[in-house]
């Protein structure tokens, strides 16, 4: 018995945050914020096998399992890394895997970092106001809301019936607009179809769930990753910072804070091993496990953001110490692919509850 | 990753599964530390290995080589059968363990077997009125006339001394020493003349805890375990051990299962309460946390078995999560009954003989003891994070 990361995960780890530390440090976070590219972040990490972890052997890549996608995800977090990696890298793979059909070109640009995969499922989780997409005769109309990666080449949508569809960003049918949301290590679009041309992926519930959950799941660790190194920049700053003569760090107001954030993150770090594990090996509990892991992080990413934020007084209110990049990109993985609410109430039906 | 215990497991656990369907009927009902079936059982509980499973032949256990897997089947088999796992008491948790590791072979041979059968009731005698937190800072003494110790004080909070046949205490012998460095850890008769016992009733309504009093309380000199001065070593070989196993994610995940149970069965305005969208909701957050408590205890688990692997803060948050998350399930059951969740003692409409409002109150009881939220905070923040010591204030003379 063995729960915990493997020497090849924990290398896999060091060489992403190794790669990250010298190509994604907050400076280059602000770039990206401030209207710069991704594409050589990601090239770097393609060269590092990243977009091509999830897909199989026989196609072009790495054939490693969703557990190393989480790990990855939590690198990524950790460092607030701009990147299309939950579209590209996690669920186009695993949708077009698990649909069963022949993709095995997309496949192999995928892995090569050549084509990005942006996803517009938002309304088939959670339908807001009249966006929404519909699909007649393989041409799509409609609207999907706050995609994720606007430099996507290819989108994979997904309608009310849960039926995946891919189409092309260059469509002349389809209106891409950019999105500006608080959080600026991401950029998200709003796709507007007319007539578009709509490929069927996958007309399965269940590759959907697949995709959803996998989803679910490196959201999560991407909420581990920022939020225990909100934690570690809090303890670092109440160590330096000196008030009243002594360390603010010794006060008990202060270093009660960070127990308690300590507390409630380091048990999510096991679930977020043990959803990933799900995934692969353990199909009776992985969707329940997907979907409380998603909110439960959502939960204590939102607690951890704000009481780091707290701990380092004025200065965390600030754009200089960069905090707000974490705090806001916590706030965005909570809300993507489900709220919490609305993805507990389905770890409920799951149950049979 | 590998969550399977391997086939030689299998086995143990069927074994474990046929016992309990074989004798779980024998098994007392509630946790009576005295009588005579639940001394019945502990006993067959030990022949067979189930409870006392490490501690030596020769000291009345079952003699087994350390095995957590196999602990950790029993526990699991045990819990979700709901049957009682044998005696506890801080006898057998807290004091043989220490006995194993730091008493004298005559102590061992004396203590270890009459008190894993039930035999000999141990209460602890650690906290004092002027002692809590600071534990340390405990002022009971004990002198050395001759070849007795003379101890004089009083201790609180002293479970079951109303009741128990001896107590392992802790006693200022070397007064001029450091603060830590002058306690000894003495046991001795309860029915030592000079030893006063008041009941303190908890918000419970049960009398468990008392206020413990000595006057010049004699007792033989090599009644010491460990050197004098070594007390406080003695007492925190064990403590952070006990920390750990005070709200362990499998009950909670029985519990959070009985309580599903109830709101399927329980309806208000003729509905479910399952049904209502806001306890559903409260529900599920809480199965969020359970969940993430039992990964959690996984994790410590795979730690102990792979010594290589780190356990980061695991370990040193379970006390202060656990018990929080139990106060927190029980606490949920009672609001989704309602008035119906006040019912207490023989009140006729009882739901799972009222034990959700008994565990709501005693797991505040468990956030406070055994090391408050607040010390557990303090200990994660400083040898968990590094943070810095609060500064000591030095006493104005």
């Amino acid at each position: 018995m063995q729960f915990g990361l493997s020497e090849e995960q924990i290398l896999l780890q060091d060489n992403v945050n190794r790669f990250l530390d010298d190509n994604s440090p907050l400076d280059r976070v602000r770039n990206y914020a401030d209207g710069g590219e991704d594409s050589d972040i990601w090239a770097g990490l393609a060269e590092l096998g990243i977009p091509a972890l999830l897909i199989p052997e026989a196609q072009g890549g790495i054939g490693l399992q969703p557990m190393d996608a989480a790990i990855v995800a939590e690198c990524l977090g950790s460092h607030i890394a701009p990147t299309p990696f939950l579209g590209s890298a996690v669920m186009a793979p695993t949708a077009l895997v698990a649909s069963g059909g022949d993709h095995g070109e997309l496949l192999a640009e995928i892995a090569a970092g050549t084509t990005r995969v942006g996803i517009a499922f938002g309304e088939a989780i959670k339908r807001r106001n009249d966006a929404g997409v519909t699909v007649k005769d393989g041409r799509m109309s409609g609207t999907s809301m706050y995609a994720f990666d606007a430099q996507a080449d290819v989108y994979l949508v997904a309608d009310q019936h849960q039926h995946i569809y891919l189409v092309r960003a260059d469509d002349p049918g389809l209106k891409r607009s950019n999105l500006v949301t608080v959080d600026k290590t991401r950029r998200t679009v709003e796709l507007n179809y007319d007539n578009v041309a709509a490929a069927t992926i996958s007309t399965e519930a269940s590759v959907f769930a697949t995709t959803v959950d996998i989803g679910r799941v490196a959201l999560a660790a991407d909420t581990l990753g920022a939020a225990q190194n909100m934690l570690d920049q809090a303890v670092e700053y109440a160590k330096q910072r000196e008030q009243f003569n002594r360390p603010i760090g010794s006060f008990q107001a202060v270093k009660h804070m960070c127990a308690e954030m300590a507390a409630e993150l380091e048990p999510c770090r096991s679930m977020v091993w043990f959803a990933g594990h799900a995934l692969a090996e353990l199909p009776e509990e992985a969707r329940v496990t997907a979907c409380h892991t998603k909110a439960h992080l959502a939960e204590v990413g939102q607690f951890v953001a704000k009481t780091s934020t707290e701990v380092h007084g004025g200065m965390g209110f600030t754009d200089l110490v960069g905090l707000h990049y974490w705090f806001k990109r916590i706030g965005a993985n909570r809300q993507w692919l489900g709220a919490p609410e609305f993805v507990r109430e389905e770890a409920a039906v799951l149950q049979g509850i | 990753m590998d969550l399977s215990f391997g086939p030689e497991y299998d086995d143990f656990r069927a074994e474990v599964v046929s016992f309990l369907a074989n004798n779980a009927d024998k098994a007392p009902k509630a946790s009576d530390l005295r009588g005579e079936a639940a001394k019945d059982w502990q006993k067959l509980l030990i022949e067979n290995g189930y409870t006392c499973r490490t501690i030596p032949k020769e000291y009345g256990g079952y003699g087994a080589e350390p095995d957590i897997i196999k602990s950790r089947i029993i526990a699991e088999e045990f819990s979700s059968a709901r049957v009682n796992g044998g005696l506890g008491g801080q006898g057998i948790s807290m004091l043989v363990p220490t006995l194993l590791e730091m008493g004298t072979e005559e102590q061992k041979e004396q203590f270890i077997r009459p008190t894993i059968h039930g035999e000999m009731l141990w209460c602890q005698g650690y906290s004092e009125p002027g002692a809590g937190s600071d534990l340390a800072s405990l002022t009971t003494s004990a002198v050395l006339d001759g070849d007795e110790w003379v101890v004089n004080g009083q201790k609180i909070w002293t479970s079951t001394a109303h009741i128990a046949d001896w107590i392992f205490c802790l006693v200022r012998s070397e007064p001029d020493a450091p603060k830590h460095k002058g306690i000894s850890f003495l046991l001795f008769d309860m029915k030592t003349p000079g030893i006063e016992v008041r009941p303190l009733v908890d918000m419970t309504g049960v009398a468990n805890f008392n206020e413990t009093f000595f006057t010049d309380v004699r007792l033989p000199k090599n009644q010491i375990v460990g050197e004098r001065g070594e007390g406080w070593q003695v007492a925190n070989a064990i403590l952070g051990h006990e920390r750990e196993t005070l709200a362990p994610a499998n009950t909670a995940q029985t519990r959070i299962n009985a309580l599903i149970e109830l709101m399927k069965r329980e309806t208000v305005d003729g509905d479910a309460l399952i049904n209502n969208p806001v306890y559903r909701e409260r529900l599920m957050k809480i199965q969020g946390k359970v969940m993430a408590m039992r990964f959690n205890e996984l994790r410590i688990l795979s730690a102990r078995l792979n010594p290589g692997q780190d356990p980061g803060l695991a370990r040193m948050i379970t006390k202060l999560e656990g018990t929080e998350l139990r106060h927190d399930l029980e606490g949920l059951a009672i609001d989704v009954m309602g008035e119906m969740g006040l019912a207490y003692d023989d009140n006729p409409h009882l739901r799972n003989s009222g034990s959700w409002q008994r565990e709501y109150m005693y797991f505040l009881g468990l956030i406070i003891g055994g090391g408050t939220s607040q010390i557990q905070k303090n200990i994660i923040s400083e040898r968990g994070l590094g943070m810095p010591r609060e500064p000591k204030f030095e006493k104005a003379s």
